[in-house]
């Protein structure tokens, strides 16, 4: 079971860049573990730790501001590349529970609902109303999934809006396969009886 | 009502809808290799699951296998996961192409190889360039590590039905111009988030002209353009390449299957979401100059300024890809020196592109200052090249012949570029570090990256094709 999504309200890290890739997500060199878990020290490894793996100061996760971040705030197309989703396991493992975007990239945005993460496709209103949190003069905010809202602390909120089978997987921490295997005399009908026509073919 | 040949698919698929739009759909080929499966087969015994179809599953090894000598695994988490694919077969019952099967290769060259991709099938792979094996007419897309998990266990995907984007390739390419070159072009014009939320059919006489080799090229690289799929209608092509692989079906079967292959098409009239045309006639080599492949155009283009108004990309995106790939506005790629030529990939890694390398290389010698390595993309590639003595003009050139792998696509593998230097590279991604950290990717064709490889530096393959006819040469014939 995944942990459920109804309201959360954290520190954000802001990370506006466009084209963010699954490559700077998680370096492919991370790949090759077996396990799910561990991913979060690795998160941004390039752009958070220089050669040596002395963490770059510029960088914001290692802005002291940022540090118990929650909520990351992206722009363009975030996550497009490798379908990896050691991308999101390093963001939720690293304690982002929620990723609010102009717009991401599609298998990454399917993978974040697989994964108890909240991608947010931000409306322009939006984004513009995040000026704020992007300048840094405010630092948290509050996001509510049942009623799909943002909520900043200065009292503006934007709405957002998410498929419903989507949002229900959040609110109820469902794994995938247990939701499916509810049709599961579905599927059984369907190799049986739909699939006579092709069987010999496949 | 008329059905674009996507739709037809599809809807052969759909086990079950939900209100929400979202299909159940059913899956015919589920391709699985060592990077992308550890934590699903995980996932499975942890729940006590069991793979639902075994017997349309099929895992090989090729992202982080070392391609000069395969079985010396240095890498210790390479090793295990390696071993841990080859368990997870054994304990669930998979049949895997290992390290000793004459079938291994990159799992989107050895899937149409072995004719388990055939048309009309559903396909999926934890990777991103699974869209390749539409080019038989399959809908087939990558899926991440929890879809891997629940294909397996099954054998289905919850999905929302893409719109529908036909892509119209008109005209005849210029001697010296390639299919890589089309999408490389197409990307370039079109930006890399044209195809999101559709699947691409790509038609047109162009691409009835194309080989299964040049097919596959163009939907390879559909995902580069934010498609997670791309699909061209099987025709005589795609059946003469088909007829007789290891897999595909024989006999009465065959005769049965061609029928049905026979109706994959889109409909007169079918109605598309988005339509795009191009004609390919004028089209010059492409090279990328940037970090994301629609950061490209021909070798003779200049690059774009900085502060130029309308430019397809922000003022910062620029300058990020200028210092990273240490070029400026306003230069040609023409001339650029390269330390670095890789041939080989899934997009650019089958026996045509090998074919096509040797000619230009052949009697030629690789600049004294370039490493350059073909890796094939399969043992039957790997074999069939050496049958027609490929191996001995690229090695007699200067060039490294490797084993089968993804290799230096993706420098999972010891294949890496070193920091600051330049590869001209047939695979299909130029991110920052994808070959290497700090690592200059250079998308081109692999007669481009043939050319670069003996000139030392980026040239126009155009002026190297006089007394060749390359640009139609057939595939492998199986056995
Ligand atoms: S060759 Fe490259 S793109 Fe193709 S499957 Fe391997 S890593 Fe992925």
């Amino acid at each position: 079971m995944l942990e459920a999504f109804n309201q959360h309200r954290g520190k954000v890290a802001v990370l506006p860049n466009a084209n963010v890739d699954t490559d700077q997500i998680i370096p492919k060199q991370f790949l090759k573990r077996i396990e799910k878990s561990g991913f979060g020290d690795v998160l941004f490894y390039d752009w958070r730790y220089d050669e040596k793996g002395q963490p770059r100061p510029e960088f914001v996760l290692n802005h002291p501001e940022s540090q118990g971040a929650s909520i990351l705030l992206a722009g363009d197309n975030f996550g497009c590349g490798s379908s990896r989703e050691h991308a999101v396991w390093a963001l939720r493992d690293y304690g982002f529970r929620a990723i609010l975007a102009r717009s991401f990239a599609d298998i990454f945005y399917n993978n974040c609902f697989k994964n108890g993460v909240l991608p947010v496709v931000l409306s322009e209103e939006a984004w513009d109303g995040l000026e704020p949190i992007r300048q840094g003069v405010l630092r948290e905010l509050e996001v509510d999934l049942p009623g799909e809202v943002i909520r900043l602390p200065d009292g503006k909120s934007f709405s957002f809006t998410l498929a419903a089978h989507a949002k229900m997987m959040l609110m109820e921490g469902l794994d995938d396969v247990g939701v499916t295997l509810r049709h599961q005399q579905k599927i059984d009908r369907y190799e049986l009886y739909h699939r006579v026509a092709y069987q010999r073919v496949y | 009502m008329p059905k674009t040949l996507f739709d037809k698919v599809w809807d052969q698929h759909v086990v079950t809808e939900l209100e929400n739009g979202q299909t159940l759909l059913y899956i015919d080929l589920h391709l699985v290799h060592e990077v992308t499966s550890p934590q699903a087969f995980a996932g499975l015994r942890e729940a006590g699951r069991r793979v639902r179809r075994p017997d349309l599953t099929y895992a090989t090894m090729d992202h982080n296998v070392p391609t000069d000598n395969p079985h010396h695994v240095v890498d210790l988490i390479a090793k295990k996961q390696l071993e841990t694919l080859a368990e997870n077969c054994r304990d669930f019952g998979i049949r895997l192409a290992d390290l000793d099967s004459p079938h291994q290769g990159i799992v989107h060259v050895i899937g149409p190889e072995l004719g388990l991709t055939l048309p009309g099938k559903t396909i999926v792979c934890g990777d991103s360039h699974t869209s390749t094996h539409g080019a038989f007419g399959a809908i087939a897309f990558g899926i991440g590590t929890s879809e891997v998990e629940h294909v397996l266990a099954t054998q289905c995907l919850w999905q929302a039905r893409p719109k529908t984007l036909k892509v119209e390739l008109t005209g005849r390419l210029q001697p010296g111009v390639f299919a890589k070159d089309v999408i490389l072009a197409l990307i370039a014009k079109y930006g890399v988030g044209f195809g999101t939320g559709y699947a691409i059919e790509f038609a047109g006489d162009f691409v009835r002209g194309l080989s299964m080799e040049g097919r596959m090229t163009l939907c390879n690289m559909s995902i580069e353009a934010g498609a997670r799929a791309g699909l061209i209608a099987p025709d005589e092509v795609t059946f003469a390449y088909l007829q007789n692989r290891p897999h595909a079906p024989r006999g009465a079967e065959w005769e049965e299957c061609l029928r049905l292959w026979r109706e994959l098409s889109s409909d007169e009239g079918a109605v598309y979401n988005k339509v795009v045309q191009m004609d390919v006639s004028l089209l010059e080599p492409q090279v990328t100059w940037g970090t994301n492949p629609s950061m490209g155009g021909s070798v003779h283009s200049l690059l774009p300024e900085v502060a130029a108004p309308n430019s397809a990309f922000s003022q910062q995106d620029l300058q990020n890809a200028y210092a990273y790939m240490g070029l400026s506005p306003g230069m040609s790629m023409l001339g650029v020196p390269v330390q670095h030529v890789f041939i080989g990939s899934c997009t650019n890694g089958r026996i045509e592109d090998l074919r096509l390398a040797a000619a230009l290389v052949e009697g030629r010698r690789v600049a004294s200052h370039v490493r350059a390595l073909v890796v094939p993309g399969s043992k039957q590639v790997k074999q069939q090249a050496e049958e027609e003595g490929l191996d001995k003009i690229f090695q007699a050139a200067g060039f490294e012949w490797r084993e089968p792998g993804c290799s230096m696509c993706l420098g999972m593998n010891p294949d890496l570029v070193p920091a600051g230097e330049r590869c001209a590279s047939t695979s299909n991604r130029n991110f920052e570090g994808r070959q290497g950290r700090q690592a200059r990717t250079h998308l081109v064709s692999p007669a481009m990256a043939a050319a670069a490889a003996i000139a030392g530096e980026f040239v126009d393959v155009r002026e190297w094709m006089q007394g060749k006819e390359l640009n139609r040469v057939g595939s492998i014939q199986p056995a």
